[in-house]
């Protein structure tokens, strides 16, 4: 029996340590990847500065492909030092503090929309999965909701927040109206996921649940809620990104200042002026929406696979 | 066709049972004609039949998951469904249907859970029935780090955990290996000696039904049909059962039973 135990003991073992090692060399591939990128980007530029500077006139870059000169394509290095200098003449900050507090500023709409989002798309995914009449009816209008231009909605949303919700026991800010924008867009994979997931649930196991006489509530918290969590966390994984990109896209079209949206607008409006400060803006919303899906993958680990993993084959 | 161990009470009565499915559309099925059946409290039995003769459709209706088309289904002197809802009987299916997300223990834990039992009613009632399958030292791992002889014993457990006096059984050992099925069979049968339930047990294994059984039921398809209710009295069974005289006379008179079916249309 002890032996048993140890055994069990020494098997646990492995499975955190070979845990420990997927997450190493993810790490490991992430980061070589970011070398190759960086090595492509500056060799291409020094390929097509050295065509320029020879005269050549080869009708390749500058034509087909892109210019390469530092207004187009500022060195990695400019853009990485960019971080640290002040964006304009009179800034009490550098620009990395400009960008993380931005970051912050559109991580918490989107964090608020997500959250708002996954829940009405559970809700909605369990509404649909008891009433099959309102799957069928509701969802040409899901499919709609989605197809219609993040741009012309987030300036109603934006609108229509500041006017019409002053009811409301706090104060309407205008962020919040970009945390819906995010829910618009959230709930759509998750409702969708959801309702597959819920139904994944093995028939089997249903007839299980019917023959202890369990309620519907009960068999949807203690089987279809856990079978369906592999669908709900691709589906979160997805949405957690969905909500970063339409919290910085509702920020641009409803005119909301704070975020990396207005951020990159302005940016983009002065490029001449300093090109490396767009592309830092780039990374530091690149770097937020992989912030997010990590989060919700350690989620998913803690949730899902640490419990589910086989502990190697005996 | 009624129970022959006259005296003792009725756990299961089947009386004129039919079943239809897709009834008036192309595809109709008559799965049960005319079944009658009555089985006694703490007995054995089996039923036996080539496959889509009706057996799990008759094991469904014991356990109100379907409803018959004509007649009527008692389980403990009550309709199935009354007693559906009063948990009267565990299942057990041909796959474990354990729930991957969940412990050996939260498994087998699970329908006390759903009853409302206390957590450590639950955890001591757990511990039990896991000595009773010999998994104590599983309590903690998961179903997929079982193999499927143990993912089945873990079913058993959890189809007693709530001491529910009949256990349904589905060709539960159908899909493990020779040596692992007849070692299982004599683990049922203890536990079946060490708790009086009443057992109905689909198989198509004929050895397996005479092994278990006091009692075979032969089943013929197209429709459905009980064409034989063969006793079977080999008192209690041990490891020489397999290896005698009166063990093949009963595996003989089954497979004839089962053969004249098929010489019979
Ligand atoms: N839900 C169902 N719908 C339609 N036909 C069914 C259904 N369940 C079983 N049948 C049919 O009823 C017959 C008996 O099936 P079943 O009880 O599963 O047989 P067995 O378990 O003996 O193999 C088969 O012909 C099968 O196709
Ligand atoms: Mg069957």
């Amino acid at each position: 029996m002890t032996t048993r135990e140890e055994t069990n003991r020494a098997i646990a073992r492995h499975e955190r340590n070979a845990a420990a090692r997927r997450g190493v060399r993810r790490v490991a591939v992430f980061l070589v990847f970011l070398v190759v990128l960086s090595i492509l980007y500056t060799g291409y530029k020094a390929f097509g500065s050295a065509v320029d500077d020879a005269q050549t006139d080869l009708p390749v870059v500058g034509r087909i492909l892109p210019r390469t000169d530092d207004l187009t394509m500022p060195p990695l290095l400019d853009i990485a030092v960019e971080f640290g200098q002040p964006p304009q003449r009179n800034s009490s900050k550098p620009l990395g503090a400009f960008i993380g507090e931005a970051a912050l500023f559109t991580l918490r709409e989107a964090a608020f929309g997500f959250l708002l989002g996954a829940v009405l798309g559970l809700g909605l995914a369990i509404f649909m999965l008891r009433k099959k009449w309102f799957e069928r009816g509701l969802s040409p209008y899901l499919v709609a909701s989605q197809t219609v231009p993040l741009v012309a909605i987030a300036p109603i949303i934006v609108i229509w927040g500041s006017k019409s919700l002053g009811w409301l026991p706090f104060t309407w800010e205008p962020w919040m109206s970009v945390s819906i924008i995010a829910t618009y867009l959230t709930f759509f994979p998750v409702a969708m996921n959801g309702i597959k997931g819920l139904q994944s649930a093995d028939a089997a196991a249903m007839e299980l649940m019917r023959s202890y006489a369990a309620t519907r509530r009960q068999t949807l918290l203690k089987l279809q809620l856990p079978a369906s969590m592999p669908y709900l966390f691709a589906a979160f994984k997805l949405a957690a990104t969905v909500a970063i990109v339409g919290a910085i896209v509702g920020e641009i079209s409803g005119g909301v200042r704070g975020g990396l949206g207005r951020l990159i607008l302005d940016y983009a409006s002065r490029y001449t002026t300093g090109p490396p400060r767009l592309y830092a803006s780039v990374v530091g919303a690149a770097v937020l929406g992989i912030l997010a899906v990590g989060v919700v993958t350690l989620l998913e680990y803690v949730a899902v696979t640490r419990r589910q993993a086989a502990r190697g084959a005996r | 066709m009624t129970g022959s161990d006259t005296g003792s009470k009725v756990a299961v009565s089947i009386e004129s049972v039919s079943k239809v499915f897709n009834r008036g559309k192309p595809n109709e099925v008559r799965a049960l004609d005319d079944i009658n059946l009555d089985i006694s409290e703490g007995s054995f039995v089996s039923l036996i039949g080539p496959s889509g003769c009706g057996k799990s459709t008759l094991l469904r209706l014991m356990a109100a998951l379907t409803h018959p088309t004509g007649g009527s289904v008692t389980v403990n002197g009550k309709s199935a469904d009354k007693a559906r809802l009063d948990r009267d009987y565990g299942m057990a299916f041909q796959t474990s249907g354990l729930f991957e997300w969940r412990t050996v223990t939260q498994n087998i834990e699970l329908p006390l859970q759903l009853m409302g039992w206390e957590k450590a009613d639950r955890k001591a009632r757990a511990d039990e029935m896991l000595e009773l399958v010999k998994l104590a030292e599983f309590a903690t791992h998961y179903p997929r780090e079982l193999s499927g002889g143990m993912q089945q014993r873990v079913a058993i457990a959890r189809a007693l955990a709530f001491r529910p006096s009949l256990l349904l059984m589905d060709e539960p050992f159908g899909a493990l290996d020779e040596m692992t099925r007849e070692h299982m069979q004599t683990e049922v049968l203890d536990i079946w000696a060490r708790t009086g339930k009443t057992v109905v047990f689909v198989t198509h294994s004929i050895p397996e039904a005479v092994f278990l059984s006091q009692r075979v039921i032969v089943m013929s398809p197209r429709p459905g049909r009980i064409t034989a209710d063969i006793e079977v009295p080999l008192g209690v069974r041990g490891f020489e059962t397999r290896e005698s005289n009166r063990f093949f006379e009963k595996v003989t008179e089954v497979r004839e039973a089962l053969r004249f079916d098929k010489g019979g249309r």
